[in-house]
């Protein structure tokens, strides 16, 4: 049985000889955790953020016995300030991690092969062309979209810390570093509106990327969804791109 | 009115008020504006020796409810406030003298007591065609306010009209009613909102001035700190049935009769500053959450503009007439999902139309781009 062990490539293979294929390691352990701990924070404040502007259906008996609204404000609140730290975390391995680490938190606006990749890949969105670039980090547009994205949460965190800085007292620090939010606002009422757009916005973000995901996964020609597992873009030709 | 030169101590004392009057109202006042205990010492060796402050109280576009609020104040008395703690010397609408006389009063306390003198404000100045939208006196209001204003030591902007704009300042505007603080922008302006501010809060802030002499702590937004620093909810006494999860859900629901939160009504307790639920009103004896309905949070800027008092969520007039976030998030979010579910049927037929294609060997007729984003 030992040389079987020693059998190069597939076991299965009927003769066959499997393609070999180009992969690069492009997100490292600590981008990859945030990205899943994010997904599952951010799903969590959604549906208890949704909760806490419409509250499930009243409650009966003694109001002693009960603290639901109480833990679903809990939930919200422990995940969001979660989601800072680990925001906080991921800021700190973009300046540590490899250079892909730092993509989301930047736009190279001064490089016109980036201006380019936009264009092209909103042609490709548009089915205007036929096949997409091959990217080792997002591609621009994705880019953009990341960058974005890491914007939005900034929004959304300094608006939460501001809303739950009001039930912390306006002596406590979270006031005095958040409450800057009121000015702008410019009151507690609009600023729970636009926090609660913001969780609209969210979760437009996240049924678009998960279908963009998906589609590239199938489509393009690098791996998308596996590669937030494993941490490997792999390529999966390497037909260039000149015209045949 | 008018006798400047007394003490307030004197000025009570010829009321025939005794020491011992005096000595407890002072202790209710430090209790009331939550001073240590030293704080009734200070404010008694305060009235022992300060003359009275010269207030002048303006009217512009309002409706008096500050006033009828003011005159309900039972700690201190406003009686106290009024005969023996401030000296007010022009109040258009409770003062015995009018016409000239009256008018001459203003021109007096200016030369008089200059730079001296407290500028209460109710109600706010049309600035559209001029300020012809309030005549006083035989001029626009906003001329009057802004000659009184220079003159005087500070302003204090009663309510939510001299506060906000309150109900004349709703869009659209029409008068282009205007908050004091954007026509008055070189004195110190203390905002006490409210439509109207609590009695209590209002003497409490006219006392501080006088016992102190000099302006409370104010806030970010130009509000007493000490009556405007907690929400309504935070010291709500419903608060333990929001905390648990139980809401009044109809009018007449029997969660309505046991005094449930009021949150789902759209009670504006959670986004509203203001001292209600720990001082009430008339007294002490109730305030709107108690007698069953929700905060309309009018100490807030821009209440009238945020929507039905009885919604939790705000109404969003930009995008129509019955909007709230939930209602545009779910049509957006509805809208790119219907997208998406379109552009993968494209992308679906598309990919198979090519696979057929690829079989007959193509490539793509695209520019060379080796560089890949980093």
């Amino acid at each position: 049985m030992t040389e079987i062990a020693r059998v190069h490539g597939p076991l299965d293979a009927h003769g066959e000889r499997a393609k070999s294929l180009q992969t690069v390691y492009v997100y490292e352990a600590p981008v990859r955790l945030w990205h899943w701990v994010n997904a599952l924070l951010i799903v969590t404040l959604c549906i208890t953020g949704y909760l806490i502007g419409s509250p499930l259906p009243s409650v009966s008996g003694e109001a002693s016995a009960s603290f639901q609204m109480g833990y679903i404000r809990f939930a919200h609140f422990a995940a969001g300030q979660s989601l800072i730290v680990f925001f906080l975390l991921r800021l700190y391995w973009a300046f540590v991690g490899n250079r892909n680490s730092r993509q989301i938190f930047y736009l190279p606006l001064h490089n016109r092969t980036w201006w380019w990749g936009i264009l092209y890949e909103l042609k490709w969105y548009l089915f205007m062309v036929k096949d997409p670039k091959k990217y080792i980090g997002h591609n621009p547009l994705a880019h953009v979209a990341m960058f974005s994205f890491m914007l939005f949460l900034l929004f959304m965190m300094a608006s939460g810390m501001a809303l739950y800085s009001e039930g912390q007292g306006i002596d406590s620090w979270q006031y005095k570093v958040f409450g800057f939010m009121f000015a702008i606002f410019p009151n507690s009422q609009d600023l729970h509106t636009w926090h609660h757009l913001g969780m609209w916005a969210i979760v437009v973000f996240v049924v678009v990327h998960i279908y963009a995901a998906v589609r590239e996964d199938i489509l393009s020609r690098q791996s998308m969804i596996s590669s937030m597992i494993s941490g490997e873009r792999l390529f999966r030709d390497d037909i260039d791109d000149f015209p045949r | 009115m008018g006798a400047g030169t007394e003490t307030f101590y004197e000025v009570i004392r010829r009321q025939g008020i005794t020491r011992r009057s005096f000595v407890k109202f002072c202790s209710l006042t430090a209790t009331s504006l939550g001073l240590g205990p030293i704080g009734a010492t200070e404010i008694a060796q305060a009235l022992e020796t300060k003359p009275r402050v010269p207030v002048i109280w303006m009217h512009g576009l309002e409706c008096t409810c500050c006033s009828e609020s003011f005159i309900r104040s039972a700690h201190p008395l406003v009686k106290d406030a009024v005969l023996s703690m401030i000296s007010l010397d022009y109040d258009d609408t409770i003062m015995a003298a009018a016409g000239h006389q009256a008018e001459a009063i203003l021109q007096e306390t200016r030369e008089k007591y200059k730079g001296q003198y407290i500028l209460a404000v109710e109600g706010n100045p049309p600035l559209n065609e001029d300020g012809m939208f309030c005549i006083d006196g035989g001029r626009p209001f906003v001329e009057k306010l802004k000659e009184m204003a220079e003159d005087s030591m500070a302003v204090i902007a009663w309510g939510a009209c001299a506060s906000w704009g309150c109900v004349q300042a709703a869009k659209p505007n029409p008068t282009q009613a205007t908050p004091i603080d954007k026509v008055i922008r070189n004195k110190p302006i203390i905002k006490v909102p409210g439509c109207p501010p609590i009695a209590e809060v209002m003497t409490g802030v006219v006392t501080y001035i006088t016992t102190f002499g000099r302006l409370p702590e104010l806030d970010r937004q130009g509000r007493p700190k000490m009556f405007y620093s907690q929400r309504i909810h935070d010291k709500c006494y419903r608060r333990p049935h929001f905390d648990a999860g139980q809401f009044v859900e109809e009018w007449d629901d029997d969660a309505a009769r046991k005094g449930y939160c009021l949150y789902k009504m759209g009670c504006k307790g959670p986004t509203t500053y203001s001292a209600c639920s720990t001082v009430r009103w008339n007294g002490g004896v109730s305030f709107p959450i108690q007698s069953g309905h929700g905060c309309i949070g009018c100490t807030e800027d821009g209440f009238w503009d945020n929507g039905s008092f009885y919604d939790r969520l705000t109404t969003i007039k930009q995008f129509g007439v019955e909007a709230n976030a939930d209602k545009i998030g779910a049509t957006v979010a509805g809208v790119v999902g219907a997208a998406i579910a379109a552009h993968a049927a494209v992308t679906t037929v598309r990919s198979m139309a090519k696979r057929r294609n690829d079989n007959g060997g193509n490539g793509n007729g695209n520019k060379p781009n080796d560089k890949s984003a980093g």
